[in-house]
């Protein structure tokens, strides 16, 4: 049908203008259809690194210029307490919850794989920690975990486990494993969908064949389903350390940073130091210390992509 | 045996599919209840004497008419509906046109400025926030939902780009020569028969970037100031507490309203959106 709406253009009869017959030449048309993204990207991506750069070797604040001062705001951060503390726990929370997150996906994805009633509606619930706007979803949590009014508290003490409340966001180790428990809420359904593609490729009969040559669930896992999993889940987790070492949200709803800035991020502490007081130098330096990490990861998942595309 | 295996499921499977289910959703179950319950039993301490939260008798539409008459929720809502469609279309067509360059035209650099556009992808937005601010400022787009229309692109033509791709790739090249036989032009050929085969990935990537778009925070938080101009997930954080003071109430029916628009999105496409997000990943 296509085909003969085209046939049907009096494209022949005339005589194609200039610029249709440059769109013919491949190179032409490939430049013409890329320039839209080359534009954006290069914009409010590229030109912004840059002027992160230049910014992040100035004294500058906002609505001031600034001058050039080397390294001395890398030096500053390197030496400030609070900075050090958020690199702790940036590396923690990226570390546990991505234990978690893996270990908690495969077993949902591996649940998922098997046939049942409602399967398409249990996943397309699953999903939704995931779709629903993180910093909305982040407050339900919030609220359950009040001080006050918490809710798991009402459910610990009249299981009995507790006799006094808890103050889950008020002290500084109970607030980091209550927004890692956010991040695992919000991180497994990515997962096990991600892994249940992959689990889907993995042919069944692999599976039997093992079964009926003697071998038990746990090693028909480990030498079936794992190894072939891998690539797929190699490309999830460092999809997903990115995003988690790089996460906002979850910390500035939850705490803010606190108490006593002592569930800073890389993000959140670079947002208070640069967007808070104004210092856009010494914020974009602390955003910036993130950049070598990232590009390790970016570079290890180039790599293993391209090993995986020639195999 | 058979009495063996029936236990064995329920062990291996109902069981923790049962709490999966119960630590994924039970959020959303607290956000609904608290959106309905009167203050007087929102604010009740945990420990009291014949208190459950998990149910009310009384429930009140307080919290929901509080938002749309004493705040902007309303225009938070279209706020946010119009930036996330803008920057969706903006993203759809250049992801479109630079996954069907990438993938089906031969020129030189393609294959580094296709490393490129990945890499672009894995660039999160907490990297670039600040001195992107300044630009935004600059370029006198602050305030505007332009400034979020023309940045949002950036996170979401990236995968856009990879998933057609992907989509382009599959397509057999015969199709296009043969439009081409028939005296299609390289570009009329595109237009018709590629890109209409491509279409279910063209709504995979729509849906996508529109829930992308709608969640997206750090940017919406720090290039906007008016409360007029907030979306959704910014109005609420900024305009739904007083110094130490949380409207839980109004906050719960504020997360649960800004939260429907994209469920019922993603409820329509479930498949198309699963199909994004695992194309996404793996490419």
């Amino acid at each position: 049908m296509a085909i003969s709406a085209v046939s049907a253009t009096t494209l022949r009869e005339v005589p194609p203008p200039r610029r249709q017959r440059l769109l013919e030449d491949e190179r032409w048309l490939a430049f013409v259809l890329l320039v839209p993204t080359i534009a954006l990207l290069g914009m409010f991506i590229a030109y912004p690194f840059i002027r992160g750069i230049l910014l992040s070797v100035t004294n500058s604040r906002v609505g001031m210029p600034g001058d050039f001062v080397g390294l001395a705001n890398f030096y500053k951060i390197f030496n400030d307490g609070i900075f050090r503390t958020s690199v702790y726990n940036t590396f923690l929370y990226t570390g546990v919850t991505t234990v978690f997150k893996l270990a908690l996906g495969l077993w949902l994805a591996m649940l998922l794989n098997r046939n049942f009633r409602g399967k398409a509606f249990t996943r397309a619930f699953i999903l939704l920690p995931f779709i629903i706007p993180t910093v909305l979803s982040t407050f339900a949590w919030k609220w359950m975990f009040d001080p006050t009014f918490s809710v798991l508290n009402w459910l610990l003490y009249h299981f009995g486990l507790i006799t006094g409340r808890i103050n889950w966001l008020g002290d500084p180790d109970l607030a980091m494993i209550s927004i890692i428990i956010v991040n695992i809420w919000r991180g497994v359904p990515f997962f096990a969908i991600s892994l249940l593609a992959g689990l889907q490729t993995i042919s069944p009969e692999l599976n039997e064949a093992a079964a009926i040559d003697g071998a038990k669930p746990w090693q028909r896992f480990w030498h079936i389903t794992w190894p072939l999993l891998l690539p797929v889940t190699m490309v999830v987790v460092l999809f997903s350390v990115i995003q988690t070492f790089a996460d906002f949200q979850i910390v500035y709803v939850m705490t803010g940073g606190g108490p006593a800035n002592a569930t800073h991020l890389f993000a959140t502490y670079a947002y208070q130091i640069g967007i808070g007081t104004g210092l856009l130098s010494e914020g974009a330096a602390i955003s910036l210390a993130m950049f070598p990490v990232l590009f390790l990861v970016v570079i290890i998942q180039l790599l293993y992509i391209r090993r995986v595309e020639v195999r | 045996m058979i009495e063996g295996a029936r236990w064995r499921k329920w062990i291996f499977f109902y069981v923790p599919m049962a709490l999966f289910l119960l630590f994924l959703l039970f959020p959303f179950y607290w956000m609904v209840i608290t959106s309905v319950r009167p203050d007087g039993e929102l604010y009740r301490p945990w420990n009291s004497i014949n208190y459950n939260p998990f149910w009310t008798w009384k429930p009140t539409w307080d919290h929901v008419s509080y938002l749309f008459e004493e705040t902007l929720f309303a225009s938070w809502l279209w706020n946010t509906t119009f930036i996330a469609l803008a920057s969706t279309a903006i993203s759809l067509v250049c992801g479109v046109f630079a996954g069907y360059a990438l993938s089906r035209l031969n020129f030189p650099f393609a294959g580094s400025l296709g490393t490129g556009i990945f890499i672009t992808y894995l660039v999160p937005q907490t990297l670039l926030f600040i001195p992107l601010a300044e630009i935004i400022r600059n370029y006198r787009l602050g305030d505007t939902p332009w400034s979020l229309i023309l940045t949002y692109p950036t996170f979401l033509i990236p995968f856009c780009t990879w998933l057609m791709m992907g989509y382009f790739k599959a397509v057999p090249k015969e199709l296009e020569e043969c439009a081409r036989i028939d005296g299609a032009s390289r570009w009329q050929a595109m237009l018709y028969i590629v890109i209409p085969v491509a279409i279910p990935g063209i709504l995979s990537a729509g849906i996508f970037a529109f829930t992308l778009s709608w969640n997206e925070f750090i940017y919406a938080l720090v290039f906007l100031s008016s409360p007029e101009q907030k979306t959704v997930p910014v109005g609420v954080t900024s305009e739904l507490i007083r110094g130490d003071v949380f409207y839980w109430g109004p906050l719960m029916a504020g997360a649960l309203l800004g939260s429907i628009p994209v469920a019922i999105a993603y409820s329509f496409f479930v498949e198309h959106y699963v199909a994004g997000l695992t194309g996404s990943v793996k490419g």
